[in-house]
This record gives C-alpha cells, structure tokens and sequence, in this order.
C-alpha cells in the first residue's frame, strides 16, 4: 500500500453495486507467448490512459515469519534498475505530467500509472523493465523499512477501530493466511531484509503471473503492439503453486474486545465467514450481494430499523467483497448513540437478523435490489478508473472476464429464495466474530 | 454524431494545450428563461445528468453561540421533504439511483444532483422538494443533531481533527476560521428548526447561486429545467459578513497536545496566499518543488525516501475566501518525531533562501499543466471544476488560459514567491502525541 488498499476495496464493494445491460465494460483480451494476459478496455471520452500490472501475488503467499514482504515489496518496486535510479520512476512519470501509485492485497500487488495517451510507452517501457531488473541495495531497503513501520503506526496503530479490525481478522481465520494483516505484524516488519525481498521478487515477479490492464484512449490493436514490444521480451519463468491452507469448519463463536482511553463512539461490529465467488458455496455469491444492499444503506433494513424506527444507533450497515481467491466474509456493523449501551445495540441487530433468517426476504425488497444494482452497472461507466480497478481484482480472484461481464444478468436472475437460503447458510453464529470497540476509563 | 464526445472536449481542449495547438474548449453558458445561469459540458456518451450547485456563504457566516447549524440545516435537507418523511426519501432516491448530496463548507454551501435519464424528472422533483419544501420533522432533527454530535465526539480523539482545529484556532484567533469544537457542539446543540429554516432562506438564493452541468442534455433543454430545478428559491441572499484576516502567524511557536499515542501528528505553516492573488501559480509550482509533488518532492525526498522518518509528508496553500494559510502535515514516532520536524523546517529555510532550481521548476510546470485533466475522470469532477471557476472568478476563458499562466512564471517569480511564503519569520506547529524532546514555545 504505497498510498493504502483501503479506498480500492471501497471502490470495488461500491462496483459490488455495479453493471447494467448486457454487458458492463467490453474488454478485449489477449496473451502474450510469455504467458502475460493483456486486457484492453477502450474508452475515448479523454485523452488519457491508466496503465495497470497486477500480480497474482500478495500477502496471504507470504511465507511464515515474513508478514508484509509483499508489501514491503511493493514499495522497494520504486527503487530502481539496472537503468533508473531510485525515485525516478516517479519522477519521470511526474515530469510528463502523469500520476503513479501501487496498492497490495492478500491476493495481488498492482501497479498503477495515469498518463496522457502518448506517454503511454514511456509507462509501458519502465513498467516492463521493473518486471525483471530490480536493484535493491541496503542504502535503500532500511530506510524504506523504516517507512512501512511508520505506515503502520499511522493507519493501525494510532487508530484503534483499526487495531480491533486488525485482531477481528485475525480471529476470523483460523488456519488460512488471510488472518495476517497486509501490512504484516511489527515485530516481523522489523526484520525484513534485502534479501527477503529479492526472494519474493525472483519467486513471483514475471509475465506469466501477471496481468496487465490498459483503459482508456487507446485502441486493443495499438496496446498489442507496445506490449508485444516491451513485456513480450521478458522471460517467462516456473513460478510456484501458491500455499493457501484451507479453513476448518468453524465450531465457535468469537468476541473481541478493544478498549482504548481514546475511543468516544463505541462501536459494534460483526462479521460472518462467507463463501466468494471463487471458493466455498460459489452459488451463494450473488445472492449475498443482493442481500448486502438489501441490509445496507440508507434504505436499506439495519438503517431503518436500528437508526430511524428504533433511534438506537447513529450509523447501521452492511458489507460482501465476493472477490478473493479463497474464502471471504459477510460484515454488519452499527454505532450506539449516546446514551444506548453497545448491548442493546447488539440486541437490536440480532433481533433483526433472526427475523430476516425466520421470515426471509421479500420478493419486492429482491426486486428493489437488483434495480439499483442494474442501474449502477452504467453508473460504473462514468469514472474513467473503475473498470481497470474492478477487471483487475476480478481477475485476480479467478473469475473470467466473461463472467464478469455477465454480471447484470447474475444479479437479475437472482430469486428471493436465494438469497434467504444463503443467508441462513451464512448468518450462523459458529462462523462469526462480533468486534467490541469500547472506551477505557482514562488511568 | 458530432458532438459524440463533447463532454470532455473539455479535457482534449487542455490537454492538446499542452501537448501541442490548442482546441476550443466546449463549455455552453446556458441561461435560463427566468435568468438562472449555468456552464454546461454535453457528454451524450452515458444516460446520465449530473448538476453541481454552490451558494456562496457558509459557515464561517454562523453567528458564534449558533457554529454548527449550517451543516445541521444543509444534512436535513435530504431528511424528507414535502410529502415524503426521512424514510420515503432516502427510498425514493435509492429506488431510481438517484445521489443527491447537501454540504456546508466555511465558505459555501453546495448540492449535487447525478441522475439517470429515466429518473430526470423524478430527481429534479426530489431536488425542488428538498430546497423548497424540507420538512425538518422533530424527531428526524433530533436523530440527525445526535448523529453530528457524535461525529464531534470522535474527532475530538482523532488526532489529524485535533493538530487542524488547533492550527486554525492558532492562525485565525477570535474569527470563525478558528472556532473551536466546543463551540460547533454548543451550536449544534442549540440551533432550533425555525433558526435552521431561516439560515437556508437567507443563504440559498438565486443571487449567489453557481450552477456546473454535465450529461446528456442539451443547452435548449437545460434552461428550462434550471428553472424548474431552481426557479423557487429566493431572489436575493443575505450579504456575507465575514471579516478579512491575515493568519496570525508571526513567531515561531510550537504547540504540543500530549496525548498517548505511538506515532506524533503534526501540522506546520504559514500565512498563505488567496486565489485571486498574481502570485497564485507561482505559488503552486513553488508549493509542489517543496512538498506538494507527491513522492518527487523535497520534502518527501528528504524526510521519507532518504531517512525514512514518515509514511507522508505533504504541504499545500488552504486558500479561503477571506484568509489563506500555507500548510503542511507528517506523522512520525514520538523517538524521531523533533528530528522529523527539524528536516523539514530545514527545507523550509532552504526554501525561501534559495528557491527552486531551473530544473525543478520546469518539472512543476510540466506536472501542473499535464496531469490537470488527470482529475477530471468522472462527470462529478468536471461539473465541480465547473463551478469552482466561475466561484473564484477565473473567466470563461479560463482553461485555455490556464497552461499559459502557469508556463509563463520566471524562475525569478519563483524565487521572490519562494522567499514571501516561506522567508517570513512565522512558523506555527501542531503536535499530537508524545513527541520526545519538544515542548509548547513561542506564542
């Protein structure tokens, strides 16, 4: 997270409400000999392109005791070659008028650049180069280090809802490495070395395991000559299967309890461990979309009944990211106004979800659903950086781009029995953990 | 269709500026019937209307025991109107994708409409009903006022909130820039319906109205529809008292927050410079060589890459209508946080000492003129760049000016810009944490 994964995910749950007619972005897909898929998406309503290497590689393939290489990684990617010096990446995407970034996952690393149309070789030409003649010397690596210890502190540390989001996680996953945080544990970050990281960069860095995405001002024909020109010489290599120990059948339910002299609003939080779209019952996958927006916002059921009808919270919603390569979770959360103590929050929420399991959703809330979900499909059109951003981690997860592709008519198919059916398969308390945020009494 | 692409002509129009010869930009000045304006950008390629509006005059206008109610009046706006209660609205708009948005600023106040076209009609009833007709039913007023006292609850905790209110309260003592939380929570604690009603008559009106459309209408279209839209509210507004200040930052004075945390906050700066000051761009491209060039800058360059003292550490000219400051911000832990602050005042100094070099300043230009149609990637963001220029006055023109003015700063300007912001003998600090070593000074 060069400059932090959060608002990617955001941007993808919102897509979780997004595409429409037959199809959402039209891609144009095609593989180099060197095994490098190319997705091409064309749109001309400005000059300009965003050119995107995503590697199927992130932090759940760490090995153990090296929390956050993959991510330490990312940022060493910016340090320079056998031709570029450290920071001139950046710089020189900068100097032609161009923005850069990179963002890690548990499932991927990616690489971003948004530049005017013709500066697109120029971007294609450094990102190619870095795919295979990173330089790393200490001189570099232990500041750098220094850097993501900062970058903990600043979004975890210092926070404390992300210290309990952090040890949620951790207590979701009780075998499968999605459990560790991106950013990976202090104590472990201190010891990562240059040489860690040029093992992870040898192990998993080459065209065969990646993709890489172009959007924008360009045409598929164009896109399939500069890559042939600059990714097609780089040398495919064996990269290994990646090690992703399952998860047992949860047995228990789990609480955590974070309390912090700094907390003024409580808050409550409580997540189920879900099938995605690639792994555990996959068919539940977009009903439990659907049943996201049912819950969640500001019409949505938690809203109105925990906020509006019953004025017991000031924020009540509900989350589903179907992309991951393994399993993936199922999030309600709601905020106790002054006043209500967390339980009866929590008694609230329960409340409602058992009459959700009991009386299942209705056929006109199912309908309302798949609505807005089929309007966003074209509102997902207008931000120019949404498709690469939502192909990519689509990609990533293992899902095809014509499955992709097909989503509207995923959505519209979707029954109200569906989504009753996985929400009871979901909603059991075995599979879930329920974050307490509390306020400690000054010492 | 000729005009297939018109709506981000816009962006070609700036872009080939500087890329080569200069286009015409297509913005329509639309006046309706009954003489409400607005600068139009057609875009036919998506079903799609998206209409940003600002009214001059905001919270920095609220009378002192009354801080906080132009954000509590302008949230309830989209709590219910006319017929429709809080519920039946947030339905209404969800149902048909409609997002419709109300916000107060020091400065402003603003709306945003985006609406697909099947729903036009529908949104911009929605719209009519809430600025004309909002119902501000008790129990929806209580329930959004606790929401927005617990929001100030947090932020009195969260310590990025905290360095900024102090900062402001530091620079703009005894003026509304400098209120403190206290008294939003006193005001938004007692501003009462009628008060509420009354701030919105007399702040939302035609005479300071500003009006950025994007989407598939015409001009023929859209003047009748900004009368139907807007055509209802008041003539005239009541003036904006503010008094003009100059940030009182004189001395160096350092103001330490002791709170435990792990990683110390800071914010640090100067008096800053307004929009429509000649200096403007010259202070821009001498801001980005210091500290607003993402990770190219001096400052990134000197505290992140090379000692690796911080994750980030930005600065930027905060330029309000009646006062500017030019201001920074970074995290470091509490061990190195005085040793973090003393690079970067360091490069401060250098700063006004020297100015930037040839060669970083023709980097700054190359950045500010090529990645200015970076940001304009959704129709949201090009009908806000719409009404930002006619909000500070910049001409019709002003896009095609915008690269000239910016290209045609001297080294010499950059210099004697360099010295005014940042050669003055006031340097303010914020510190949240445990800083080792720093105390309160100066002040």
């Amino acid at each position: 997270m060069r400059i932090l994964l959060i608002g990617l995910i955001a941007i993808i749950g919102t897509f979780g409400a997004a595409a429409g007619r037959a199809q959402v972005f039209n891609p144009t897909s095609f593989t180099l000999a060197n095994g490098l898929q190319v997705v091409v998406v064309e749109n001309h309503r400005a000059p300009i392109v965003s050119h995107m290497v995503w590697y199927r590689v992130g932090a759940a393939d760490e090995p153990p005791g090296k929390s956050g290489i993959a991510h330490f990684l990312e940022h060493l990617m910016f340090k320079g070659t056998q031709i570029l010096q450290p920071g001139e990446f950046s710089r020189t995407v900068a100097r032609n008028g161009g923005r850069d970034n990179a963002f890690t996952s548990w499932d991927y690393t990616g690489y971003v650049q948004t530049v005017a149309r013709d500066r697109l070789d120029l971007v294609m030409r450094m990102e190619a180069d870095r795919m295979a003649n990173l330089v790393l010397t200490d001189a570099v690596v232990l500041p750098e280090r220094d850097v993501i210890l900062e970058e903990r502190r600043q979004v975890v540390d210092n926070v404390p809802g992300a210290r309990l989001r952090e040890q949620m996680n951790a207590a979701m996953f009780l075998n499968h490495p999605y459990g560790r945080p991106i950013i990976g544990w202090e104590h472990e970050m201190r010891g990562l070395t240059r040489d860690d990281a040029i093992a992870w960069y040898r192990t998993w860095y080459a065209p065969n395991n990646a993709v890489l995405i172009v959007a924008g001002d360009v045409t598929a024909d164009e896109v399939r000559g500069l890559a042939q020109t600059h990714y097609g010489p780089v040398a495919a290599k064996p990269v290994p299967a990646r090690m992703r120990p399952a998860e047992p059948p949860p047995q228990a339910a789990r609480r955590v309890v974070l309390k912090d002299e700094r907390v003024r609003q409580q808050s409550w939080s409580r997540s189920y461990l879900a099938p995605s779209l690639a792994r555990g019952d996959r068919a539940q996958a977009y009903p439990l979309q659907v049943l996201a927006d049912i819950l969640g916002g500001q019409s949505g059921r938690l809203y109105r009944s925990l906020v509006v009808e019953r004025q017991l919270a000031t924020s009540a919603g509900a989350a589903y990211d179907s992309d991951a390569v393994d399993l993936s979770s199922f999030a309600v959360w709601a905020t106790p106004r002054p006043g209500v103590t967390i339980e009866a929050v929590e008694r609230a929420m329960e409340e409602e979800l058992t009459a959700l399991l009991r009386d299942g959703v209705q056929v006109e809330e199912v309908e309302r659903a798949r609505t807005r979900l089929g309007a966003a499909s074209v509102l997902a059109r207008d931000a120019l950086g949404t498709a690469p951003r939502v192909i990519g981690a689509a990609l990533m997860s293992g899902m095809s781009i014509d499955e992709l592709e097909a989503w509207p008519r995923r959505i519209a198919d979707v029954t109200a029995d569906q989504v009753t059916a996985a929400a009871r398969a979901v909603f059991d308390e075995a599979r879930s953990v329920t974050g307490y945020l509390l306020q400690k009494p000054p010492s | 269709m000729m005009r297939r692409l018109a709506a981000f002509l816009v962006l070609l129009g700036v872009w080939c500026a500087s890329a080569g010869p200069a286009l015409a930009i297509d913005i329509e000045r639309v006046v309706s019937p009954g003489g409400i304006e607005a600068w139009l950008v057609r875009d036919p390629t998506l079903p799609l209307l998206t209409m940003e509006m600002r009214f001059r005059g905001g919270a920095a206008s609220e009378p002192a025991d009354r801080v906080g109610i132009a954000q509590l009046a302008t949230d309830m706006l989209r709590e219910g109107a006319g017929d429709l209660d809080s519920s039946a609205f947030a339905r209404a708009l969800d149902d048909r994708s409609i997002s419709l948005g109300f916000g107060a600023s020091s400065d402003s106040m603003s709306v945003g409409l985006r609406v697909l076209n099947e729903h036009r009609e529908f949104g911009i009833g929605l719209l009519v009903a809430a600025l004309t007709r909002p119902r501000f039913d008790p129990q929806t007023v209580e329930r959004v006022r606790t929401r927005l006292l617990a929001g100030y609850a947090r932020e009195a905790e969260e310590p990025r909130a905290q360095v900024r209110r102090a900062f402001q309260a530091a620079a703009f003592p005894n003026h509304p820039y400098g209120r403190s939380l206290e008294a939003a929570i006193a005001g938004t604690r007692a501003a009462t319906i009628d008060e509420m009603r009354a701030l919105l008559t007399a702040r939302m009106a035609r005479d300071n109205l500003i009006v950025g459309v994007v989407g598939d209408i015409t001009a023929q279209e859209l003047g009748p529809l900004l009368d139907r839209a807007l055509g209802a509210l008041p003539a005239k507004s009541r003036p904006v008292e503010v008094a003009e200040i100059r940030a009182e930052i004189s001395a160096e004075r350092m103001i330490v927050i002791k709170r435990r945390l792990p990683q110390s906050v800071q914010i640090f700066g100067a008096p800053g410079l307004k929009r429509d000051d000649p200096d403007w761009f010259a202070a821009q491209l001498v801001n980005y060589v210091l500290g607003g060039g993402g990770f190219s800058s001096r400052l990134m360059t000197e505290v992140r890459e090379k000692r690796g003292l911080t994750y980030g550490v930005s600065t930027g000219l905060s330029a309000l209508d009646f006062g500017a400051v030019l201001v920074g911000s970074s995290s470091t832990e509490n061990s190195r946080a005085a040793l973090s602050l003393d690079v970067i005042r360091g490069e401060w100094r250098r700063m006004a000492d020297e100015g930037p070099t040839a060669d970083e300043l023709e980097g700054a230009k190359a950045f500010l003129t090529g990645s200015f149609p970076l940001g304009l990637d959704s129709s949201a963001s090009v009908a806000r760049l719409l009404v930002a220029i006619q909000y500070d006055h910049l001409g019709f023109d002003y896009l095609s000016r915008r690269d000239q003015l910016i290209r045609s700063v001297t080294l010499d300007d950059a210099r004697r810009v360099a010295r005014r912001l940042y050669g003055g003998r006031g340097f303010l600090t914020v510190i949240v944490g445990e800083p080792e070593g720093l105390e309160s000074s100066g002040g």
